[in-house]
C-alpha cells in the first residue's frame, strides 16, 4: 500500500517548493549509456509493497511470525506493522537471540571516507546536492593515499569509499585507483558510490572492491521522482537495479536501505526486507546487508528529521530486518547517537562505523582543500572509543572476517 | 585408563587422543585459551579469514601453541577458491591442515559437495590433510575418500542451527561404509547429541555456536568433553542392544534345537 498523501514537511522550503512546480523529465526512462538490466525483481518488489496494507495486520499475524523459527514475507509484513509496536521488547530479544546465533558476539568495525563530493543531482534533502552552496573537493591519488594511510592507522581493516554521484568529476577509473590504493591498506574495501554498469562493476572489482551499498532512499516511485528532481540519480529503474548488476559483475556483496523518513517508512522498509530477500533467492551466495538511515539536518537546512519515525520505529524496523533475514549484515550509522548505536548493535546490528567524518580531506591535516559533509553525524566516537565500548558491552569487535579471492 | 591412553585416531598421519574439536568463531578471543583447556581439544578450528586480519587483535595469538590448528576455507565459493585460501593459509603458517568449507548459499550455508571433491583433489596433491566439510552422500564421501581425503566430515544440521544429528541415517551409512575417520560437523547444539554422535561411532566431534552462545563458554566446552568421552567409552565398549516392544525370549525360533 502505498501511501499518497505522506509528505515530510522538514525538507521543505520556498526554494525547493518552486523547483518541484517546473515540468521534469520522465525518471522511468533509462538514459544513454544505463545498461538496461532485463530482471523481474523490481516488479516483485514494487507488487509486493503495493499489495503490503500494514493497517491490515493483527496483533495474532504478529505473534504468529514470532512464533516462527524461519520467517515469511508474511510475517516480515507483519512484524513491520503498527500491531507489532507493543511487542518491540520480545522482537528485541528474539532479534539478540538471532544476531548470536548467526554472528557470535563479533561485530565489525569500519569507517566510511569520503573522496569527493561533487554531485550532478539535485535531491532535495541531501547536502551534497548541485544546488547546494557548499565547498566541493574531490582528493587526488596522493590525498587519497594519504587519508587512507592515517585511517588505517588507527587499526581498523575495512574502509567504504565513499563520493558525490558525479559520473563526470569521479569517474569510474577514478574510483577504480581509490579502491586500489584503498587496498594497500585494508583487507575489506566497499563502495558506495553512484550506481554503474555490470561491466563497470566487474572492474572495480577488479580493482579490489567487493561489496556495494547502494541507497535507493524510496521504493515509492512517485515519491522518489518528487525528490529526486534531476540528474542521473533521477532515473528510478537505474538505481533500483543496482544491486543486481554489482553481483552480475562479481561483487561477493550488496548493501540495502532506504532513507527513513522519507516516505512512509513502514512500506518503504518493507519493500527493502523484499528487495534483498527476492535478490538473495536469486543469487543464493550474494552477502546481503542492512543500512537503517534516518533523515538527518544537512548544511542549510538544519531542520530536516525523520518525523515519525522516532526511536521505538527504528528499532523495530531493525529487529524486524534481523528476524526476516537472520544472517543479513546490518550497519548502524553515525547518523544516530552513541546511546542508540550501542543499543542496536547489543540486539541486532552487526557493524559499526566509528571515527567518521562525512567530509572531504577530513582525516589529515596536510589536505587543504577540503570539502563539506553529507550530512551532520551524532556519534563522534574515534575507533579506540567505539572498540572500548564494544569490550565493555561484552561485544568483540572485529576488524577484518574477509579475505578477497 | 591404559586402554584410553591407546584410543586415538589418525588425520594426516598425526595421532590424536582428544575428540573434540573445538571452533573458534563467534566469541571473544580472550576465552579461547579458557574453552581448550576445559575442552581438552588438541584440535582447534579457525577462519583463514579470521587469522587474516592485522591490526589490533589477531586470533593466532590466543591459540595456545600445542593445539593443532584448523583453518577453514570459508568464505570460498568454489573449488578454486578453497584452493586460494589453503594456499593463503599455508602462508600464514597455520600448517597443513585444511577444512574444506565451500558454499555458495549466504543463508543456510549448506556446503557444495561436488566443488568440495573438487577442491579435496587439489589440495591433496598439494600436500594438505584435507577435512571436507559436506552433507552427508555417500557417492560424494567416496569421491572425497578417493581423491585424498584424511577424514570426512558429514553435517549433522544447518550450521549454527543446534539442531542435533538430523542427518542420522545417512551419517550412520557413511560411519558404515567408508574407511576414514567420520567427524560429525555442524547442527550439533547439546552435551548430549555430542554423545549421541560418539556412540554412534563417530570419530570424533566439531562444534563451535554451540559452545561461543553458551552463559559460561568454558563450562559449556568442558561439559561437551565429558559427553564426548561418554560416547566414546560407551561405543568402544559395545552397547547393549535395544527393544522396540515388550520382553523377548532368548531364543524363540531355534529353542527346539538339541544337538
Amino acid at each position: 500500500m502505498v501511501n499518497k498523501t505522506y509528505i515530510n514537511e522538514s525538507i521543505l522550503n520556498d526554494d525547493i517548493k518552486e523547483w518541484q512546480k517546473k515540468n521534469r523529465t520522465n525518471h522511468m526512462a533509462y538514459l544513454p549509456g544505463m545498461e538496461a538490466l532485463e530482471s523481474e525483481v523490481q516488479g516483485q518488489v514494487i507488487r509486493a509493497m503495493e499489495s503490503y496494507d500494514y493497517t491490515a495486520c493483527t496483533i495474532k499475524d504478529v505473534s504468529r511470525a514470532l512464533a516462527h523459527e524461519s520467517r515469511t514475507p508474511e510475517d516480515f509484513a507483519a512484524l513491520l506493522s503498527p500491531a507489532a509496536l507493543p511487542y518491540l521488547e520480545e522482537m528485541a530479544q528474539r532479534a539478540r537471540a538471532e544476531t548470536r546465533r548467526y554472528f557470535g558476539n563479533g561485530v565489525q568495525m569500519f569507517t566510511p571516507v569520503y573522496i569527493a563530493n561533487y554531485c550532478e543531482n539535485f535531491c532535495i534533502y541531501c547536502g551534497f546536492n548541485c544546488h547546494n552552496k557548499i565547498r566541493r573537493a574531490m582528493l587526488g591519488g596522493e590525498e587519497i593515499e594519504k587519508e587512507m594511510r592515517a585511517v588505517a592507522g588507527t587499526g581498523l581493516q575495512e574502509v567504504l569509499i565513499l563520493t558525490g554521484e558525479s559520473r563526470s568529476r569521479s569517474d569510474v577509473e577514478y574510483i577504480g585507483r581509490a579502491c586500489k590504493i584503498a587496498g594497500k591498506y585494508f583487507k575489506v574495501v566497499g563502495l558506495e558510490v553512484y550506481p554503474m554498469n555490470t561491466d563497470e562493476y566487474a572492474y572495480l572489482h577488479k580493482c579490489g572492491a567487493d561489496y556495494v551499498t547502494v541507497f535507493q532512499e524510496t521504493y515509492n516511485s512517485e515519491k522518489y521522482e518528487s525528490l529526486h528532481l534531476a540528474g542521473h540519480k533521477r532515473i528510478f529503474p537505474y538505481r533500483l537495479n543496482a544491486q543486481e548488476r554489482a553481483l552480475k559483475g562479481g561483487m561477493r556483496g550488496v548493501g540495502f536501505a532506504a532513507l527513513l523518513g522519507l516516505d512512509d517508512f513502514r512500506t518503504d522498509a518493507f519493500a527493502t526486507g523484499m528487495h534483498a530477500y527476492l535478490l538473495q533467492r536469486k543469487y543464493p551466495h550474494a552477502e546481503i546487508a542492512f543500512s537503517c538511515p534516518r533523515l538527518r539536518p544537512i548544511i542549510h537546512n538544519e531542520k530536516i528529521n525523520p518525523m515519525d519515525v522516532h526511536e521505538p520505529q527504528l528499532l523495530q524496523v531493525v529487529t524486524a530486518y534481523r528476524l526476516f533475514l537472520p544472517f543479513a549484515s546490518i550497519t548502524v550509522s553515525t547518523r544516530e547517537c552513541a546511546r542508540v548505536r550501542d543499543n542496536l548493535v547489543n540486539i541486532a546490528a552487526t557493524k559499526i562505523s566509528a571515527g567518521v567524518s562525512t567530509a572531504i580531506g577530513e582525516h589529515v591535516d596536510e589536505i587543504e582543500e577540503t570539502g563539506d559533509g553529507q550530512f551532520e553525524i551524532s556519534d563522534a566516537r574515534s575507533v579506540r572509543e567505539v572498540y572500548a565500548d564494544l569490550l565493555r558491552l561484552g561485544l568483540q569487535p572485529v576488524m577484518s572476517d574477509y579475505i578477497y579471492v | 585408563m591404559e586402554q584410553k591412553a591407546q584410543d586415538t585416531f589418525i588425520l594426516g598421519g598425526h595421532a590424536f587422543t582428544s575428540r573434540f574439536i573445538l571452533g573458534s568463531g563467534k566469541y571473544s578471543l580472550d576465552l579461547i585459551k579458557a574453552a581448550v583447556e576445559h575442552a581438552g581439544a588438541q584440535i582447534i578450528t579457525l577462519a583463514v579469514r579470521r587469522a587474516n586480519e592485522g591490526g589490533m587483535a589477531n586470533i593466532l595469538d590466543y591459540i595456545p601453541e600445542h593445539v593443532t590448528l584448523l583453518p577453514n576455507t570459508s568464505g570460498a565459493r568454489n573449488a578454486e577458491e578453497a584452493v586460494r585460501i589453503a594456499r593463503l593459509s599455508r602462508e600464514l603458517g597455520c600448517g597443513d591442515f585444511v577444512k574444506v568449507e565451500v558454499i555458495h548459499d549466504s543463508r543456510y550455508l549448506l556446503p557444495d559437495n561436488y566443488e568440495t571433491v573438487k577442491a579435496t583433489e587439489m589440495l591433496a596433491r598439494e600436500g594438505f590433510v584435507v577435512m571436507p566439510y559436506m552433507y552427508p552422500d555417500l557417492n560424494a564421501a567416496r569421491d572425497m575418500s578417493n581423491a585424498g581425503a584424511a577424514c570426512i566430515m558429514p553435517l549433522g544440521a544447518p550450521i549454527g542451527s543446534n539442531k542435533g544429528i538430523c542427518t542420522k541415517d545417512f551419517i550412520r551409512i557413511l560411519i558404515d561404509e567408508i574407511d576414514l575417520p567420520i567427524i560429525i560437523d555442524a547442527g550439533i547444539g547439546k552435551p548430549s547429541q555430542a554423545c549421541e554422535a560418539m556412540e554412534m561411532g563417530a570419530a570424533a566431534v566439531m562444534a563451535n555456536t554451540a559452545i561461543a552462545t553458551a552463559g559460561d563458554i568454558p563450562a559449556m566446552a568442558g561439559a561437551f568433553r565429558s559427553a564426548i568421552e561418554a560416547g566414546r567409552t560407551a561405543y568402544v565398549t559395545g552397547m547393549g542392544r535395544v527393544i522396540d516392544k515388550g520382553g523377548s525370549a532368548s531364543s524363540p525360533l531355534t529353542g527346539f534345537l538339541q544337538d
